[in-house]
């Protein structure tokens, strides 16, 4: 990853836990409710076949509903979204390649099941990876190692993460202006090689280690044993319990019904 | 590499999931119990300190563009591989979730192929009988190079292994292994070149910190047959489970099979491995249904003579026109009451 875009994410990282602080009753739900629900969804979009693309159509409206109650800016999310997982995209341009078998005319233009099959990567991407940052977006990462711990995540685990929350914005720019003061070092690439590499990871490497050891005995100092106490502010109540089971019945209906199809017959029908 | 939920089936991302949450089980208690609570502030400051790494770019030699430190075998040399494990597991939940990288359901495969891998197949089999016992640089180089190119070869097979048995990709298997295998070779390559270099700059200056890691080397500390043992009764059980229920319902793909061929049953080619699994199959038939199946089976299949064909071509104009249409028409509703939605809701802000 270049700097650049290490940055961006930063940047990025640092927009959603500010969404997350918002004040819709969506961004007050327990978050397991919300975790449930996401992987839940996200369960409900891989079920589908390989062909499947105008059946996980209507699953849209998870993501819309979530983001429009949230109120989440609409052009972030779908920035966020566009940057698709390139490797999912790559592999998929491959199935119009491989597979060239016509599935579907639409009057003389033949549609080959491998561009049906990319169609259905890409929304299948696009839906999970919208799901998880609109839940991340109306959650932040705190709640969400809570939530994990709640449901049964090691303790072990969720304190890792906590640690690395905390400790990711300052060690990522220590690495920036470390990265910085060499290029302007630098002379072209003379002095970027290797050589001026190991030494600058290595140091780094070891200042963190001191920092390490120096954050615990500040916690060991203020009676640490091996786990975090986390002030518990929410409960899985009958708001929570609603929305779980009412959006498991919607997935599960939109899952076994194909809408779209069912809509246009009717619609075909009608004007037809 | 990261693995993506859009390229995963079920079956398959619940599988590894479960050994990888098994897995995660497994290394906090051991980390819990045995290890000193010092690691614990350690663990998850060196996962940070990955992220730092990873700003900081090098020039790889001859080619002219710049490579940067995946760490995850770095992190397995100085932490052991139980708290490696749960470190390099707590950067995948982060990249997951904030990078976009990979997904949900595909964080379990990137657990197993880029933390189960290193900790707990490359470190014990490979590294731990190429370092020996006393630290000597040139046995520690010849064993982390080798480590980083067996255990970057490993996860990109893992990687083509859970694509293909997915089916979501239409890859043939042994294109895709030769797209990845090389790439994942220089990569390994330059991984293990760049590790030994750190690794030998703290060997010069604070070699304690190597000291500490090899103490849990000594032999009798190290239960792998625990994980192992858990690997597989956890994957047989789940990956049982979830086939059988993915069995008991005609999929999208059979769905669509039914539609073009008129009969929801394919003939999968005989040949090859497919063959071969599909007899396997058939012996065990823990997943009567589930085969693999290849959309080249179509061509023999959806062709049909005369004027059955000409039936099936309006039947099938007016299936996909309906569903062009009801797409549509769905995406309009769906946005639609995302607006009224969002209307509805900021009166009421400001009112308050």
């Amino acid at each position: 990853m270049k700097i650049a875009s290490i940055h961006g994410a930063l940047l990025d990282f640092r927009r959603m836990e500010l969404l997350a602080g918002g004040g819709t009753a969506l961004h007050r739900l327990d978050p397991r409710a919300k975790l449930l629900v996401t992987l839940f969804f996200i369960g409900t979009v891989v079920s589908y076949g390989k062909y499947a693309v105008t059946g996980m159509i209507p699953l849209v409206i998870f993501p819309v509903v979530m983001a429009s109650l949230g109120e989440l800016p609409p052009g972030y999310i779908a920035r966020k979204i566009a940057l698709l997982s390139p490797f999912a995209l790559v592999v998929g341009l491959f199935n119009p390649l491989f597979d060239r078998t016509v599935l579907i005319h639409l009057g003389p233009l033949g549609i080959s099941g491998g561009w049906i099959s990319f169609s259905s990567i890409l929304i299948r991407s696009i839906l999970t990876v919208g799901a998880a940052t609109i839940l991340v977006a109306l959650t932040g990462f705190p709640a969400i190692c809570r939530a994990l711990e709640q449901l049964g995540t090691p303790r072990l685990l969720t304190v890792q993460l906590s640690f690395l929350h905390r400790y990711l914005f300052v060690l990522i720019e220590e690495g920036g202006r470390l990265s910085r003061g060499r290029e302007l070092r630098a002379f072209g690439n003379r002095g970027l090689g290797i050589g001026s590499f190991a030494p600058l990871i290595g140091n780094l490497l070891l200042r963190t280690w001191g920092r390490a050891e120096r954050i615990h005995a500040a916690m060991l100092a203020r009676g640490f044993t091996g786990e975090f106490h986390l002030r518990r502010e929410s409960r899985f109540g009958g708001r929570e319990l609603l929305f779980t089971v009412g959006w498991s019945i919607a997935f599960v209906a939109l899952r076994f019904w194909n809408l779209p199809q069912l809509l246009g017959r009717v619609v075909t029908g009608i004007t037809s | 590499m990261h693995m993506a939920d859009a390229l995963l089936s079920p079956v398959v991302g619940g599988t590894i999931w479960a050994v990888s949450a098994g897995s995660i089980a497994y290394c906090s208690k051991k980390v819990h119990r045995e290890l000193d609570d010092r690691k614990i502030p350690l663990m998850g400051v060196l996962a940070a300190f990955l992220f730092a790494a990873q700003t900081i770019n090098f020039t790889i030699p001859g080619t002219g563009s710049s490579g940067h430190l995946g760490g995850g075998l770095l992190l397995t040399l100085l932490l052991g591989p139980h708290a490696a494990f749960l470190a390099i597991a707590s950067v995948l939940v982060v990249q997951a979730l904030f990078f976009a990288d990979g997904g949900v359901l595909a964080l379990g495969c990137n657990i197993f192929n880029m933390g189960f891998i290193p900790a707990f197949i490359v470190y014990p089999f490979i590294y731990r009988n190429l370092r020996g016992k006393k630290l000597n640089q040139g046995r520690l180089t010849t064993a982390i190079i080798l480590s980083a190119l067996v255990g970057l070869q490993l996860g990109s097979l893992g990687v083509v292994l859970e694509t293909w048995f997915s089916g979501i990709s239409a890859l043939p298997f042994a294109t895709f292994l030769l797209l990845m295998q090389p790439i994942h070779l220089a990569i390994g390559a330059v991984e293990g070149i760049v590790t030994v270099a750190v690794v030998g700059f703290v060997y010069q200056a604070r070699p304690e910190i190597l000291r500490i890691a090899t103490e849990d080397l000594e032999p009798g500390r190290y239960p792998l047959r625990g994980i192992v043992v858990t690997f597989f009764v956890a994957a047989l059980l789940v990956g049982g489970g979830l086939s059988l229920f993915a069995s008991r319902n005609p999929d999208g793909l059979e769905w669509a099979i039914a539609r073009v061929a008129g009969s929801s049953e394919l003939k999968a080619p005989g040949g090859g491995i497919h063959g071969f699994l599909a007899a396997l199959q058939g012996r065990t038939a823990v997943m009567p249904d589930y085969s693999f199946r290849r959309p080249a089976g179509l061509t023999a299949a959806g062709l049909k003579p005369g004027g059955d064909r000409k039936k099936e071509e309006v039947e099938r104009l007016g299936t996909a026109a309906a569903g062009l249409a009801g797409t549509l028409l769905t995406l309009a509703l769906v946005f639609g009451s995302g607006l009224i939605l969002k209307r509805r809701y900021q009166p009421a802000e400001l009112s308050s």
